[in-house]
């Protein structure tokens, strides 16, 4: 437990919190966007590093095997899109519908409950034994994602899913057809979400079908500690490039944190048991202090006071 | 010309829930024309607006626009003919999003929403200068997020988006019911505007009395679910309170009691 053993493993975990803050992007997508809080991602982040693992050992180049991964994903969000709004099943139902389905292929797709890909084998675009340049790769990716986002969600389809998430009835009196808008809004946020799992599997040499889980509360980690961190330094002046940025900061400092909380020890068992504690405190401060500027109690003591 | 014809509506049919809420309507309308529509809380005027703007199928009649059958046709489908205002400022605009952008999302009404800009520089401009002609300060705000207006002024933004693509027809739903009366006459007074620029064929809920017979060129009264009570043209001009009071109990055969006294003077 030595200061040098902390900072040895910070670029390690650099890299992971990058890949974490991909994710987000996608969580961002529908948690903050289209306001539908989507539960698949737990299953289709893993998706994503099974089906890139089976295509890498295959023989099947890398960039092709993480487009394939992210098409996996789109297809995994579209089934949480169809339940929904063709089925009329309420969305954290459906998210959690496909979540399940999603661990029964992840296994038929690996062949087994995980995979490694053999390391040295492969021009693998991230890994752990080149961490310096999987940080500027990882970052790249996440640059080019953010990048994506913010030209589409200024072009009239991604208007129109802003304006779903806002307010539907609006969205609808303005012959904006909001089922189609949330079925695209979901496959593209899980294709985001696979497509860093298929970064995940690659980095860590391996893949699990457990390798997701938890994946949305991370995500909603890095979201909000990512928010809270952007409205610190920058106020109101939080455009929407610098609030994706900081989902991707977001995830780096989750990550970090995690990583120092390890090196003091605490078994890795109790790291979710942590993040959950996390992502409580970063959802109940802006409420709390909301609710500390006005509360009937003090109101109360005013009265009294009169 | 928008053909209503002999629309029925029964929600929650077979339960004890069940209620008749539109029996039989029937009504046309001629380019241009603006309809007011007044009657008692739960005459049907609502659902009559709801049905026209398909935001659940009716069970009997058909709803024809411009010789367009529009009756099969779902809300987000029928909404290219259509401009709506609502009672609630809220349900008419994207909060969080800004009024260029509101703006920018009602211009594309009807229009297929692929991958061009949402909003143009040039797009930008003229809205400038449509907010200018609102008066309420608004083109020095176009980038303010719509949440941060009140009231009156975000029932002036939808009005402005329900007509910035000329609708087949307008629908109001007491869209100055939530206003101070000063706010109110001034959206209704924008509303006057908009209608005659574009000459909007136009149908107007309000339970203000006075405020039917000053607009418009033509009244309806509902009751029960059905239009009891059609003036148009010089009769409609020379109507008063009374006589419209009077019309209610000759045609419905009952006393005007205190249940329909919320149309108020
Ligand atoms: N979605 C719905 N489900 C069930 N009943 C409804 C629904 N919408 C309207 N109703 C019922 O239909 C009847 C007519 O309602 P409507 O809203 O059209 O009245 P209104 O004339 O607009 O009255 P108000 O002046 O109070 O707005 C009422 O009895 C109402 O309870
Ligand atoms: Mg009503």
């Amino acid at each position: 437990m030595t200061l040098i053993s902390l900072l040895n493993r910070m670029p390690g975990d650099v890299a992971i919190g990058i890949i974490w803050g991909i994710m987000a992007l996608g969580v961002y997508l529908t948690f903050r966007i289209l306001n539908f809080a989507d539960l698949t991602v737990d299953g289709s982040f893993a998706t994503g590093g099974a089906v890139a693992v089976v295509l890498i050992t295959t023989g099947v180049p890398v960039p092709v095997a993480m487009a394939a991964a992210f098409c996996a994903g789109l297809l995994a969000g579209l089934c949480t899109g169809l339940l929904h709004t063709l089925l009329g099943i309420p969305d954290i139902l459906s998210g959690i519908l496909s979540q399940l389905a999603l661990y029964s292929i992840n296994i038929f797709i690996l062949g087994g409950a995980n995979k490694p890909i053999g390391v040295g084998k492969y021009n693998l675009c991230v890994s752990m034994l080149q961490v310096a340049p999987s940080i500027v790769v990882a970052a790249l990716v996440a640059v080019a994602i953010i990048a994506i986002m913010y030209w589409y969600f200024g072009t009239e389809q991604g208007s129109a899913i802003r304006a779903t998430g806002n307010n539907p009835a609006m969205s609808r009196a303005q012959g904006i057809n909001i089922g189609l808008m949330k079925v695209i809004a979901l496959a593209l946020s899980n294709g985001i979400v696979a497509l860093a799992g298929s970064m995940m599997a690659q980095f860590n040499g391996f893949t699990d079908v457990g390798m997701g889980r938890g994946a949305i509360v991370i995500g909603l980690a890095a979201v909000i500690i990512g928010e809270v961190v952007c409205h610190a330094l920058f106020r109101k002046h939080n455009g929407f490039i610098l609030r994706l940025t900081f989902v991707v900061v977001g995830g780096i400092i989750y990550y970090m944190a995690m990583g120092f909380i390890s090196w003091l020890r605490v078994p890795t068992d109790g790291l979710k048991l942590f993040t959950a504690l996390i992502v409580a405190v970063f959802l109940a401060v802006p409420y709390l202090k909301d609710k500390a500027n006005s509360s009937f109690r003090k109101a109360g003591r005013r009265g009294e006071n009169q | 010309m928008i053909e209503v014809k002999n629309i029925h509506k029964t929600f929650n049919p077979g339960t004890i829930n069940e209620k008749r809420a539109l029996n039989g309507v029937n009504l046309t309308l001629e380019d241009g024309d603006f309809v007011t529509v007044i009657g008692g809380n739960g005459a049907g005027k609502s659902t009559l607006l709801n049905a026209i703007a398909g935001v659940w199928p009716v069970d009997e009649g058909g709803i024809f626009i411009d010789g367009v059958n529009v009756t099969g046709l779902s809300e987000f489908r029928r909404a290219k003919y259509l401009g709506r205002v609502f009672q609630d400022p809220m349900t008419g605009t994207a909060a969080d999003m800004q009024i260029d952008e509101n703006l920018a999302l009602a211009a594309r009404r009807g229009k297929p929403r692929l991958w061009g800009w949402g909003i143009t520089a040039s797009e930008r401009e003229n809205y400038r200068e449509m907010l200018k002609e609102l008066d309420l300060g608004l083109e020095e705000r176009l980038t303010a997020k719509v949440g941060l207006l009140s009231g009156g002024q975000r029932q002036a933004l939808t009005l402005l988006m329900a007509t910035i693509q000329k609708p087949k027809m307008l629908l109001l739903d007491e869209h100055t019911a939530a206003l101070d009366p000063k706010t109110a006459a001034k959206v209704l007074a924008t509303t006057d505007k908009l209608v005659a620029e574009h000459n909007l064929t136009t149908m107007m809920v309000t339970h203000n009395m006075r405020d039917a017979i000053a607009h418009g060129n033509r009244l309806i009264m509902m009751d029960e679910g059905r239009i009891i009570l059609d003036i148009r043209g010089e009769e409609k001009k020379r109507l008063t309170i009374e006589d419209l009071l009077h019309k209610f109990e000759e045609v419905s055969g009952s006393e005007f009691t205190n249940d329909q006294a919320i149309l108020s003077k």
